[in-house]
């Protein structure tokens, strides 16, 4: 599982005459760390990063946000015709993007959104919270509702009682949505692929996509490339490698 | 409970709480609803994505259930199916199994987080970069794969493995069960933890082999996450793009072609919008059936 990932980062440090004398499976002779520098100056690499880190961060609060929102009316409110409305939320998340893209695509060029991050991160937050707000539904419709009541007749407006009561008990699960909607969104390629044109825009996924489908890279770039890549998410992994089961399992089991 | 909450704030006017869908609401309405009736009423028409569109009632899908590329596309779905669903629950269950109650007990529960750690890394990889990783790994001149055969004398067996029609779908179909074996066994690991000890221990003093264990008591314990699990795969394995596009492109002359990458290339090579939204408006009423039927299942089972 990890192999191809040690192949890589080996020949991500060779020299292009060591890969082509000795070919991928040697060590390398040296740590040749030209094929990384002229990979990251050639795609702007730092940019790609921020991009990335600036659509998934935006998206995964603002989705947790309306998650937040929508699951407190439907856990907690109950409000009327519940399964509908949950059955909409979890039908919206598997619908298939494509079916989505043009349209998205057309009314962006529209309104004058296109190209723009700004677009990226209004989709994805909607796409994202049609999840979490099926997750947190039915964790708030667990909540305890002595908890609620009591809040209330201390004088607490529902609004209070949300970001008072129902949020910091709820804090594990939305640090799970955090960490899923920031990841999943990070790795999203279609959605990206067709709305971030101009390279001053486009995220880490849709640059490595791009690069890949035109062939142009001798092979140590292309691991380097592969490289540059799979570091972030490397880090991410390390980081919430527990809260990452954690959800699975919750996700799976509700 | 809402005549609950005016008794205690007398007087003062609450307002519901559906209020607070009203957000979510009008983004969906805007992002999500608005742009799926679009795409269904344009899949009734011809329109190449500038001027206005000519109504062509159904003949779209007439096209489509003639379209010997779509169908073929629609069987590379159902291989997806297989690598993305099948055989990752098959080989995740025998792992899961095997991680939680041979390596854990008999190496130690670190050992076995570790592995499970292992399998999980591909699901947090951008599909773009495991595109990039394995296409350079399967490419013909100087891949590791090919290098790897011909250091251990199998040389013979090298291949263009993502640029011959005959193994190109192969190859994909290898590369997505390495993506996905990790979601699988995290989820069936965190479901073992939730089983009841006793009866496999007691299963084991009757004497059971391995196999009567894991076939007769590991496996009835955990049928709600291998259900979710195959229900939530299948899904994934029907929407599958990036993989395609990155590692193939659909080629080498349609041999990995999918229903999702098909109406991408009708979309925006072919400016074909009305016959690439048939496609994907087929594709979402084919998953949406399925939901909704695992939907319907899954309620049946609750209330039981």
């Amino acid at each position: 599982m990890v192999l191809p990932f040690l192949v890589v980062a080996l020949n991500a440090v060779k020299s292009p005459a060591d890969y082509s004398a000795n070919g991928p499976l040697s060590l390398p002779e040296g740590i040749h760390l030209d094929g990384l520098r002229d990979f990251w100056q050639r795609v702007d690499f730092g940019r790609k990063l921020f991009n990335s880190a600036l659509i998934s961060g935006s998206v995964a609060v603002l989705a947790a946000l309306l998650s937040v929102l929508n699951a407190y009316a439907i856990g907690i409110g109950r409000v009327r015709g519940r399964p509908w409305v949950l059955a909409f939320f979890v039908l919206a998340n598997m619908l298939p993007q494509e079916a989505l893209v043009y349209p998205v695509y057309y009314l962006s060029k529209q309104v004058g959104l296109y190209d723009t991050r700004l677009s990226v991160i209004i989709v994805f937050t909607v796409i994202q919270s049609a999840f979490g707000t099926y997750l947190l539904s039915s964790v708030l419709g667990a909540f305890p509702k002595e908890v609620i009541e009591a809040a209330r007749i201390d004088g607490a407006t529902k609004w209070q009682v949300l970001w008072r009561v129902v949020v910091p008990v709820s804090r594990p699960t939305i640090g799970v949505l955090l960490v899923f909607f920031f990841i999943w969104t990070w790795n999203e390629f279609l959605l990206p692929l067709v709305m971030l044109i101009s390279n001053d825009n486009q995220t880490v996924s849709v640059a490595l996509g791009v690069l890949q489908g035109q062939r142009l890279m001798d092979a140590t770039m292309t691991n380097a490339a592969a490289l540059l890549g799979v570091l972030p998410a490397f880090c991410f992994f390390l980081i919430f490698q527990r809260t990452l089961t954690r959800g699975i399992a919750m996700g799976a089991v509700k | 409970m809402s005549s609950h909450g005016h008794g205690v704030r007398r007087g003062r006017r609450e307002y519901p709480y559906a209020l607070f869908l009203l957000p979510g609401a009008l983004a969906f309405l805007a992002v999500i609803v608005v742009p799926f009736l679009m795409n269904t009423g344009i899949s009734l028409t011809h329109w190449q994505g500038v001027g206005s569109p000519k109504w062509a009632g159904l003949a779209n899908y007439r096209e489509l259930l003639d379209d010997s590329a779509f169908w073929e596309s629609f069987r590379h779905s159902l291989a997806m199916v297989v690598a993305m669903a099948v055989l990752p629950t098959a080989l995740g269950l025998v792992l899961a199994a095997a991680l939680f109650d041979y390596i854990a007990k008999h190496i130690g529960t670190r050992t076995a987080s570790v592995l499970r750690a292992c399998f999980y890394l591909p699901q947090v990889l951008p599909i773009a970069v495991a595109g990039i990783v394995w296409s350079w790994i399967l490419a013909p001149e100087n891949g590791a794969l090919n290098e790897a055969l011909g250091a251990v004398g199998l040389g013979s067996l090298r291949q263009d493995w993502l640029g011959d029609p005959d193994f190109a779908l192969y190859s994909v179909m290898a590369v997505m069960v390495w993506v996905q074996l990790g979601f699988p066994l995290v989820v069936f690991m965190a479901g073992l933890q939730r089983a009841d000890p006793s009866l496999h221990e007691a299963a084991e003093l009757d004497g059971a082999s391995w196999w009567r264990r894991f076939w007769h008591v590991t496996l009835p314990q955990i049928r709600p996450e291998i259900y979710v699990v195959l229900l939530w795969c299948t899904i994934a394995a029907l929407k599958v793009f990036g993989a395609v596009y990155v590692l193939t492109k659909g080629g080498p002359g349609g041999a990995t072609n999918v229903p999702s990458y098909f109406s991408f290339q009708s979309f925006f090579e072919k400016t074909q919008v009305g016959y690439g939204s048939a496609v994907s408006t087929a594709l979402t009423v084919i998953i949406l059936a399925l939901a909704l039927a695992a939907l319907r299942l899954q309620t049946r089972a609750e209330d039981q």
